[in-house]
């Protein structure tokens, strides 16, 4: 086959051909990813949820309360129908490279049970420690009421991560965020 | 966020090239001279300034509005394509002396990632239209700043014997790694 | 012509990351892991096998005053459908590549190939170009972040093979590792090079 000459009609013509196939092959391809995408991203919240509060029986993302937005959300976990702790979603915009988001569990009497790392994009290896049980467990058990939840420099008890007092702070910003949100949302 | 702590994160201590990685083939490519990579930093801080002022327009106006924003990519590198062209022949036509300047440099530009990943990086930070051209003016200068200082250092390492097999790229990339590890330096500047 | 050779040139002879010096950008960005490096160069040799395929078979149909602009829009589709792709099914590996995945429009390695092979060659002569320069690029990529995992976390794949308080060479991992890196692995090549060819 002769290869298409450059008249205007041809260029045009190529162009919007190859165009609109792509646009169509592309709003296909949307289609089938949309679910799936929106599933990923629901099993990543349920699955936070699990992990940082004792068992429980209930959805916690039907029974949940928004603080600020879709930023700060307290979900609500029930077992027979007594209610066991609440799990907050929490950000903190002054991580090393920005924002980063938290799971927080707490119990019923304010203390925390575990802590989880949604997302996150602080330095591999320096900051993503933040997600390893050294750091994080230091909050385990802990009262943001009684206990001082900052890092020793800032005359808080937790040890920051080696090399990463940024992110440690960012860390202790967050969970006093979600604390604040709890003692809102959490207790009713 | 404010305006000078996007300036100094973008400019200093979230280099485009020594800490994002964005546009390393201009940066090692043109960086042999001083005068010629002063030629391609304006050119870059112009391209990137009005891409980011026309994808800031069409993914708020256009493409949210009718809900297509996985078109985002597609859209972005042919506006970016487009706009390399049209800015060629404006410049032509309106300051032949800025074209003699710039004019080489520009078809360059179409595929310096450092572009569209500064529209892409504004739209993720949800940044508004005054913090997003600031952001590309401070991330341009940022690049220009990387670029002369490496064509700094590679004007005098064309006068020292470099092993035959460091010759050219490796070289290079390893004086990178130091500038860019003296970039590093700059982290505790905001916050 | 030499199907073999086609396939083979992009592994050590031409290999685009390493002697041609293209794709720098997320060679250098997202190698902080073996496996990010293997999930970029396999997305990677994705859009590009698939991108050699078409624009080969469309090449007639194009006219040459428009075959930049039609070449990009090829590219940018299967971009987008690897972005989309990934989001779905591998969201980890997605948040991880970041915005390098979007940028693989922008691989010259890419555009490379679609200009100065595609265009020019037969479909299946350009399907094997397109998967022998991506393997190539993917061994590349994998080799960086493979050095930097190992050296930077003390870890291959995500398998700590130190202990937990262990100081590994974190200069590996940041930035300023990357360049070294690669300039190291370059410096290799070169002398590789030299000696077999």
């Amino acid at each position: 086959m002769q290869k298409l000459a450059s008249t205007l009609p041809n260029m045009v013509l190529s162009l919007t051909t190859i165009s609109v196939v792509m646009a169509l092959a592309l709003s296909f391809v949307y289609q089938k990813t949309k679910g799936p995408i929106e599933r990923s991203k629901q099993a990543k919240i349920t699955n936070a949820i699990a992990e940082v509060l004792p068992e429980f029986d209930n959805n916690p993302v039907e029974d949940k309360l928004s603080v600020e937005g879709e930023k700060v959300i307290v979900y609500r976990a029930t077992k027979n129908g007594e209610w066991v702790g609440s799990a907050v979603k929490t950000y903190t915009d002054k991580g090393f490279s920005g924002e980063f988001i938290l799971m927080v569990g707490f119990l019923p009497d304010g203390s925390i049970y575990n802590i989880s790392v949604i997302e996150q994009k602080e330095t591999p290896g320096l900051g993503t420690k933040m997600g390893e049980s050294k750091f994080k467990d230091q909050f385990k058990q802990k009262n943001p009421e009684k206990n001082n939840l900052t890092v020793k420099k800032d005359g808080g008890e937790i040890d920051a991560i080696t090399a990463s007092t940024i992110t440690s702070r960012a860390f202790c910003d967050a969970v006093s965020r979600a604390y604040e949100a709890f003692k809102k949302g959490g207790a009713q | 966020m404010d305006i000078v702590n996007i300036i100094i994160l973008a400019l200093l201590v979230n280099n485009v090239v020594l800490a994002q990685f964005l546009g390393i083939c201009p940066f090692l490519g043109v960086s042999q001279k001083i005068s010629t990579s002063f030629g391609m930093g304006a050119a870059v801080v112009f391209v990137m300034t009005i891409a980011n002022l026309f994808t800031y327009l069409i993914f708020n106006f256009v493409l949210a509005t009718f809900h297509i924003q996985f078109m985002q990519t597609i859209t972005f590198i042919l506006v970016i394509a487009s706009l390399v062209q049209i800015v060629e022949i404006i410049l032509k036509k309106v300051s032949p002396p800025l074209y003699q300047a710039l004019g080489i440099y520009l078809p360059l530009i179409t595929t310096n990632c450092a572009v569209l990943g500064t529209a892409i990086i504004a739209i993720t930070q949800n940044y508004n239209l005054v913090e997003s051209l600031v952001y590309a003016i401070s991330t341009g200068l940022g690049f220009t700043l990387a670029l002369l200082l490496m064509a700094g250092i590679r004007e005098q390492l064309e006068l020292t014997g470099v092993p035959k097999a460091m010759r050219g790229f490796p070289i290079t990339l390893i004086t990178a790694g130091m500038l860019s590890l003296a970039f590093m330096g700059f982290a505790g500047l905001v916050k | 012509m030499n199907y073999l050779k086609e396939f083979t040139k992009g592994f050590i002879k031409e290999n685009p990351l390493l002697v041609l010096a293209l794709g720098m950008c997320p060679s250098l960005a997202v190698t902080t892991s073996a496996i990010n490096g293997l999930g970029m160069g396999v997305a990677s040799t994705f859009v590009l096998f698939m991108s050699n395929m078409l624009v080969a078979l469309l090449k007639n149909v194009i006219p040459n005053k428009v075959r930049i602009p039609a070449f990009i829009v090829i590219i940018a589709t299967f971009v987008t459908i690897v972005d989309l792709t990934m989001n779905a099914f591998l969201p980890d590996l997605y948040k991880a590549l970041g915005i390098f995945i979007p940028l693989i429009v922008v691989n010259c390695i890419i555009l490379g190939r679609a200009e100065a092979f595609a265009q020019k060659n037969n479909v299946l002569v350009s399907m094997l170009d397109g998967l022998g320069m991506g393997l190539g690029f993917t061994m590349a990529i994998f080799t960086v972040g493979s050095i930097r995992e190992i050296l930077g976390n003390g870890s291959f794949f995500n398998v700590k093979f130190v202990t937990e308080d262990a100081s590994t060479v974190l200069l590996f991992i940041m930035p300023p590792g990357a360049f070294i890196t690669l300039g190291y692995i370059m410096m290799l090549m070169n002398k590789l090079k030299s000696k077999l060819y």
